[in-house]
């Protein structure tokens, strides 16, 4: 530390101060003027090109009007809907099994394991998606890869699930892998402020555990799971690299779900890339639209759990 | 009731029935924690699988061959390895610092009225999909920077490699700068919540010494989270390394190794987001498994680092952003 003696070095300090501060604050103004600049031009370009025909048509040729992302408004909810039905059970078992039953250790590796499954970059998730469901079985058998074909057919006989191809489950898959330990993370958070005294209570009139937890501790904190819920939704719901080679996009309605299917994400980048001024306009559209759904969720959370946690 | 009266051994049906079904809601919390470790394993095993053909016919020359001609079945990771590099390293450069003020603004500086505000917007602008910053680049970030902003670099700057050759407005500093914008939110939540668990006691010694605020963050704040930053700054990187959509629509899509920062390039998530739907061999696809494989390693070794650095020092409660 410089000597704090003289009055030249007392003003040096104080001008540095007030030098020090102003590049904080605009430190802090360049970090959220990207949100405005991206507003702004998601209103500008894309306010003109959404009407009703944008929500309920199909895309239509280069040259043509009156094209829309109707089919890709209903895949991307397709595919949500896929995706919870593999991420919010297990995320949610897993959460209460952390908050329930864990021990202190084994609670660590596994938040630990779960922050790292976050880190993996999305597109991954898409590989990994495209050889489980997507990719035709390859020469060569081990145990596994057995195992997982006979899996396929009994689900493919049973629920007509497909045997390979492009879709809408290999889609929902990738984004359900995601899900998990989004929501396992967010469950656990919101199970552990359950006062103890609610489950010591239950367990005193002879409640056993087990109903306990599904009847007293996930009710209380019901709102706070589905907050967790639709926050992973909102974050999976603008995922694109996953879809690329799963869900694959699809210029039409999308009728069955082993067949590919179109998501809002994907159409924005395909019209994004092309060269035609009309595809540009429906892209920035979508991006608008895309924006509104996913910064209304994000706000309808903040809403719905403030005061929830208190910090 | 007296507690030694109970008969331990004589447990009526209705208890044998809450003991079963205690064992198996057991079970079923457990497989979903251990699905975790299981999903990680599945990923691991699914890209080793998925490129066993190209590690067996190109070992380890994939990493540092720098040829890429899928016609005559040629391939080296050199090119992506490095644009994901150069991207990323643009990308701290330019986030690192402006997270680690704003977080310094928000736990020290700022008003106590616009801290969550100001929160809340930051949480806001990590929502923006990666697509739709990869739209905005497009279109309004590119033709800014190259009539606007590179010229006036190439002119200071010209006399360095790295700002040589054509400008074409797409490249390797643009998907750079883009990264940067996308991971300046998580940097900086993870930096504001390292700052938030330096303890008070440490700012409120250097104020009874005489520090000025800036000297307070200095001496008391900064040298005791030093590490947590670092690890902030680590977490960013993991992120930068695998971002895909908006790398793939303004970095170019160049096979090619350039030195000037304005030539197109590649990275390895978005020669994967390019070329898959397109490949068609078993030994094309097996390659861009192995280019997955590649980043699934690095992001998980960097993950695994940035994780330890910041749990190292932010207390439980403080973990949840990262």
């Amino acid at each position: 530390m410089p000597p704090m003696h003289s009055v030249a070095n007392h003003h040096y300090r104080k001008f540095k101060n007030a030098w020090m501060n102003t590049l904080a604050i605009a430190c802090a103004l360049l970090v959220i003027s990207p949100l405005g600049f991206i507003l702004f031009y998601l209103i500008r370009q894309g306010a003109s090109s959404v009407n009703w025909a944008f929500f309920t048509n199909l895309p239509a040729p280069v040259g043509q009007i009156g094209g829309g992302m109707g089919n890709a408004i209903v895949g991307t909810l397709e595919l949500l809907l896929l995706a919870s039905l593999v991420g919010v059970p297990i995320g949610v078992l897993g959460g209460i099994y952390l908050s329930e039953y864990g021990g202190e250790r084994i609670n660590d590796w596994i938040r630990f394991w779960a922050d790292v499954l976050n880190g993996i970059p999305s597109i991954v998730w898409g590989i990994v998606a495209y050889a489980l469901v997507v990719k035709s079985p390859v020469e060569g058998h081990s145990l596994w890869s057995d195992a997982w074909h006979h899996l396929r057919v009994v689900a493919h006989t049973l629920v007509g699930l497909p045997m390979k191809g492009f879709s809408a489950y290999a889609g929902g898959l990738a984004l359900g892998f995601m899900m998990i330990p989004l929501i396992l993370r967010t469950t656990e958070e919101v199970l552990v402020l359950v006062p103890r005294s609610y489950r010591e209570a239950a367990l005193a009139l002879g409640l056993p555990q087990w109903k306990t937890v599904v009847r007293i501790v996930l009710p209380t904190a019901l709102k706070g799971i589905v907050t967790g819920v639709l926050l992973a939704m909102a974050r999976v719901a603008g995922e694109t690299a996953p879809l690329l080679f799963t869900a694959f996009g699809n210029n039409y309605w999308n009728r069955n779900l082993a067949e590919p299917v179109a998501a809002v994400p994907l159409q924005i980048f395909n019209y994004a890339i092309s060269p035609y001024d009309d595809w540009h306009r429906q892209a920035w559209a979508g991006a608008l639209v895309l924006m509104a759904i996913i910064l209304t969720i994000n706000i309808v959370v903040r809403i719905i759990s403030r005061g929830y946690k208190s910090n | 009731m007296s507690l030694s009266a109970a008969p331990v051994a004589a447990a009526t049906p209705m208890e044998r029935g809450s003991r079963l079904g205690n064992r198996i809601f057991y079970l079923l919390c457990l497989a979903g924690a251990l699905a975790i470790g299981m999903l990680l394993l599945l990923v691991a095993y699914q890209l080793f699988k998925g490129s066993y053909l190209a590690m067996k016919q190109f070992g380890w020359g994939f990493l540092v061959h720098s040829d890429w001609d899928p016609v005559n079945e040629i391939y080296g990771a050199l090119p992506f390895i490095y644009g994901t590099f150069v991207t990323a390293a643009i990308a701290l450069l330019i986030a690192v610092p402006l997270s680690v003020g704003t977080a310094i603004y928000l736990t020290d500086l700022a008003p106590l009225w616009l801290r969550q505000p100001l929160v809340s917007i930051i949480e806001m602008l990590a929502a923006v999909p990666s697509v739709i910053w990869g739209l905005w680049g497009i279109f309004v970030l590119v033709p800014c920077l190259r009539v606007a902003v590179y010229p006036l670099l190439q002119k200071w700057f010209g006399f360095l490699p790295i700002f040589q050759g054509p400008i074409y407005g797409i490249g390797y500093l643009t998907a750079g700068i883009i990264v940067a914008i996308m991971i300046l939110p998580i940097v900086t939540s993870v930096a504001r919540e390292i700052l938030r668990s330096v303890p008070n006691l440490q700012r409120e010694a250097a104020y009874a010494l005489g520090a000025t605020r800036w000297e307070v963050t200095r001496i008391a704040v900064l040298s005791y989270a030093k590490r947590g930053l670092f690890g902030a700054a680590i977490l960013g990187l993991g992120r930068a390394l695998g971002e895909t959509m908006a790398v793939t629509m303004v970095i170019g899509n160049n096979t090619e190794i350039s030195r000037s920062l304005f030539a197109p390039g590649y990275t390895l998530a978005s020669v994967i987001a390019n070329e898959f739907t397109e490949a068609s061999t078993d030994m094309s696809i097996s390659v861009l498994f192995e280019l997955g494989l590649v980043l699934l390693g690095l992001t998980i070794a960097i993950n695994i680092v940035a994780q330890f650095m910041i749990r190292a020092i932010s207390s439980p409660e403080t973990r949840r952003v990262a």
